[in-house]
């Protein structure tokens, strides 16, 4: 059984998502969009803090909500107009698009619902504190992930290298 | 009332299907750009969930997200760059558009 705080506090994290998610993706000024992802990123976030993962909120947080959203808002400013409409949609491809999106939804909603064992209450956990995590990162061992860990920093040297290529200037 | 993984998995579903609407009607590059990172977002909060529920003395959910985090940004921030360099050479980011390179 819940607290209710904790319900209430769901129930605002659940709005906010499909809220945000859908105004992101119906706006038809780009900033604003970028401003609704980023508001998506945030309620993201709140439900890892909810579920006990605060290292990873964090990190949500600072990466997503910090670095990609900027990305975008200065990818947005040099590309184009922040104050102009996008054009209308086409009522054929906001058709096919809605009916793409819903029966996907539909059937996966539905294969979802109809698991009741996946109905299972939340288990015990504590946290795992930031010396769990560490050394999970920074092992060798089994369920310890050190070699992910260094492929994913020679993938973010070789992006950085890629991205100063591809924008420079000729 | 509980709150059970269903409760989670549903509106990051909604997410998702949002991601996908938004990749097949958007022509703006950057929007596209948006909606993808929705569905990549969708998909994080899912491995999260079925870590929590199902498995919480591991972190293998945790994980997976945390380098999904990383390679999200890596690939957020090349498919800036080309978009950039698109507009440089075509002056426009919309898709329908930029046919230069088509056979």
């Amino acid at each position: 059984m819940e607290s209710v705080g904790s319900i209430i506090m769901y129930v605002v994290i659940a709005l906010a998502i499909v809220i945000f998610s859908i105004l992101a993706v119906t706006t038809r000024k780009i900033l604003r969009a970028a401003t609704y992802l980023l508001f998506s990123l945030f309620a993201t976030a709140a439900i890892y803090f909810q579920l006990d993962y605060e290292f990873l909120g964090a990190v949500q947080i600072a990466v997503y909500a910090g670095g990609i959203v900027v990305l975008f808002v200065f990818s947005i400013l040099l590309t184009s107009h922040p104050g102009d409409n996008s054009e209308k949609l086409a009522s054929k491809s906001k058709t096919i698009g809605l009916i793409g999106a819903a029966a996907m939804f539909i059937v996966a909603a539905w294969s979802l619902l109809s698991r009741c064992e996946m109905l299972v209450s939340r288990p015990e956990m504590s946290n795992p504190d930031m010396q769990k995590v560490g050394e999970a990162l920074m092992g060798t061992a089994h369920y310890q992930y050190l070699l992910p860990f260094e492929a994913v920093s020679v993938l973010l040297l070789a992006c950085i290298i890629g991205g100063v290529v591809i924008a420079r200037k000729r | 009332m509980e709150l059970t993984m269903i409760y989670y998995l549903i509106p990051s579903l909604f997410m998702f299907c949002c991601g996908v609407y938004g990749f097949i009607t958007r022509k703006n590059m950057i929007a596209i750009l948006i909606s993808l990172e929705l569905m990549l977002n969708a998909v994080d909060i899912n491995f999260v969930v079925f870590n929590r529920f199902l498995f919480p003395g591991n972190m293998e959910g945790m994980f997976f997200t945390l380098f999904a985090i990383a390679i999200a940004a890596a690939e957020t921030a090349l498919a800036i760059a080309i978009i950039i360099n698109i507009f440089r050479v075509a002056s426009d980011i919309d898709v329908r558009e930029i046919n230069k390179m088509k056979f």
